[in-house]
């Protein structure tokens, strides 16, 4: 096995278990979410297998619903950044010159404005809520998408075969549905999956500093948050979260490290 | 290199009007009054208007603008809604406590990236070698806040060697205490830094180490210490200095967040009680102070970059990345 699919995987697994927990977690938790009928700061025992938190609520099962929003975050700002990059990325890609002059210098300072910056304003605009944190990484996300997906579309217009295309009278919205968009969809990808791992990191920030989705959503960002007064009684509310957060992310990275085996062939060969 | 400056001069200002502008917008345009800040829910419509002419929202949108733009060119930031204190000279007094963890923690992550890179370029066909490059790897998937209370549980509440957060009332007045309290916090983020620049000096290394520049220094005699000190460092550092730019900025930021795990009173923490207070005056001072920080970071080290490679030297802004 190639050391792109070994990696693509692991990434899977480690992905899937996540998205496993969160499934699962739709349908049975060990607890109901706002149960406290284990008592405050239990240890870990084969009733409460994390222990529970000053509330009084079971670890375990807030760390299964906190994958749920790990995952809405990351797809949903993906979802809201790869539409509007490549948007905006192919128009920019087949705009007359001023304009894409113009888009690419507008795109560099929107990548100048730190992700978490640019997030903190949406929220300090919107107020916290799931909706902005998705909303303001998603956009955050796309400016990168665009600038990549702009030097894509470059690249591939260049080519013989899309001239080719366009003198023979295709139009291009035809050009970029059967040349741009399957010549540039790989190397996407595994742009995506790396943004859909900042996008899960900068979420558990926000929810950290209190900015993320408010409660009852549980995210694991607020749980870390909440168990920094307790860690001496309840380490396990401080490693829990920051476990699940680095096997999701790690996951994320290992898929985007195998998909560019699919991205670029010629990568197969130098490992 | 004249007109070169003046191109990028004139794109880092286009830069800081855009960003201003984006900022006012951004907080204006979206739904909410920002003088409900200033109100309780069972506000007469007297105070409602008394607390729109304070905040400056009975005015017409240009109108506004105008007057926030005026003062931005004075300096002037404006006063914070809640503390009614200017929010410039507070800005200054958390500065005293950003600017330096931000320095240090960039400073320490050089530190221990460019060795470890270079070793992991040196050792990359070994177990040992790969071992190393898969760590920086991990490391740029762990949250930069959890690092830091990690390294709080056990630093500070099991062995008891550094306070667990603040900063001395006295601040740089008691330079021991003011040091010994920035320790972990610098440490936090000098190690989540150094994960993403391994990767990158670890990349140059490689590349300087295929060459074939150096593969002929070494066959002239050159020992590989001599052939890589002479030859490979400065073609090294080329792609190195020209994301350390982007990672200063996002030190600034890391710096934000880890602030707030130590309850350190920098910027970072003024502003996540800006926005939890719907202080804007507050918010917008400190994104506008970090907005031309990180913009005229990326001015620096684009300079910087061309000062070290003279192959740049002919291109123009933008057209070189």
């Amino acid at each position: 096995m190639s050391r792109h699919r070994r990696s693509l995987v692991a990434g899977g697994i480690l992905v899937g278990l996540t998205c496993a927990a969160a499934l699962i977690s739709l349908l049975w938790t060990p607890y109901p979410v706002s149960d406290t009928s284990g008592g405050r700061l239990a240890p870990v025992t084969a009733a409460h297998l994390l222990g529970t938190d000053r509330l009084g609520r079971d670890l375990a099962t807030q760390l299964m619903v906190g994958a749920r929003i790990a995952l809405e975050t990351g797809l949903g700002a993906v979802v809201v950044g790869g539409t509007l990059g490549v948007l905006v990325g192919i128009a920019a890609g087949f705009a007359q010159r001023w304009l894409d002059d113009g888009l690419a210098a507008l795109l560099d300072i929107v990548i100048a404005f730190p992700t978490l910056l640019l997030a903190m304003l949406v929220v300090a605009a919107r107020g916290a809520s799931l909706g902005s944190a998705i909303l303001a990484l998603g956009l955050a996300m796309s400016a990168v998408v665009a600038r990549l997906t702009r030097i894509l579309v470059k690249r591939v217009l260049a080519q013989d075969f899309v001239t080719a295309s366009l003198v023979s009278g295709t139009s291009w919205p035809r050009v970029v549905a059967e040349h741009v968009l399957p010549n540039i969809w790989p190397t996407l990808a595994v742009n995506l999956a790396l943004q859909f791992g900042l996008a899960v990191l900068a979420e558990a920030s926000l929810s950290y500093l209190g900015l993320g989705a408010p409660p009852p959503n549980q995210s694991w960002g607020r749980m870390l948050q909440e168990a920094q007064s307790t860690v001496l009684v309840a380490p396990a509310g401080l490693v829990a979260p920051g476990l699940a957060l680095v096997v999701l992310v790690v996951g994320a990275n290992l898929v985007a490290d195998g998909l560019r085996e699919v991205a670029d062939p010629l990568a197969r060969r130098s490992s | 290199m004249v007109r070169y400056l003046v191109r990028r001069g004139g794109l880092l200002v286009a830069s800081l009007l855009l960003a201003s502008v984006a900022l006012f917008l951004l907080l204006r345009v979206l739904p909410g009054d920002p003088a409900n800040a200033l109100l309780t829910v069972d506000a007469t419509p007297e105070q409602i208007e008394a607390a729109q002419r304070q905040v400056g929202s009975d005015r017409s949108l240009p109108e506004q603008f105008v007057t926030w733009f005026g003062q931005l060119a004075r300096l002037d930031l404006g006063r914070s809604f809640v503390s009614t204190l200017p929010v410039g000279p507070e800005i200054v007094d958390r500065l005293v406590v950003t600017l330096p963890l931000t320095l240090f923690a960039f400073a320490l992550a050089i530190v221990i990236a460019v060795p470890v890179g270079y070793l992991c370029a040196r050792w990359s066909r070994t177990w040992y070698g790969a071992g190393l490059s898969a760590l920086s790897q991990l490391g740029i998937a762990v949250p930069a806040f959890w690092v830091g209370m990690l390294l709080i549980f056990v630093f500070a509440l099991r062995l008891r060697v550094f306070p667990s957060g603040g900063f001395p009332r006295a601040g740089w007045a008691d330079p021991g205490a003011a040091l010994t309290s920035l320790t972990l916090p610098v440490l936090t983020i000098a190690l989540v830094m150094s994960a993403s620049l391994i990767r990158y000096v670890r990349s140059a290394t490689l590349d300087v180490l295929g060459s074939d520049y150096l593969r002929t220094a070494r066959a002239l005699g050159a020992s590989s210490a001599e052939a890589m000190w002479r030859h490979g460092l400065r073609n090294a550092a080329g792609p190195v200095v020209s994301v350390l730019g982007v990672e200063l900025a996002t030190t600034f930021l890391g710096a934000v967040v880890v602030e707030s795990v130590f309850a350190l009173p920098g910027l970072g923490s003024m502003l996540v009680k800006g926005i939890t207070q719907h202080d804007y005056p507050v918010v917008q001072g400190v994104l506008f102070v970090s907005t031309v920080a990180v913009l005229v970071i990326g001015f620096l080290a684009d300079l910087a970059q061309r000062l070290i490679d003279p192959r740049l030297r002919g291109s123009s802004p933008g057209g070189s990345r």
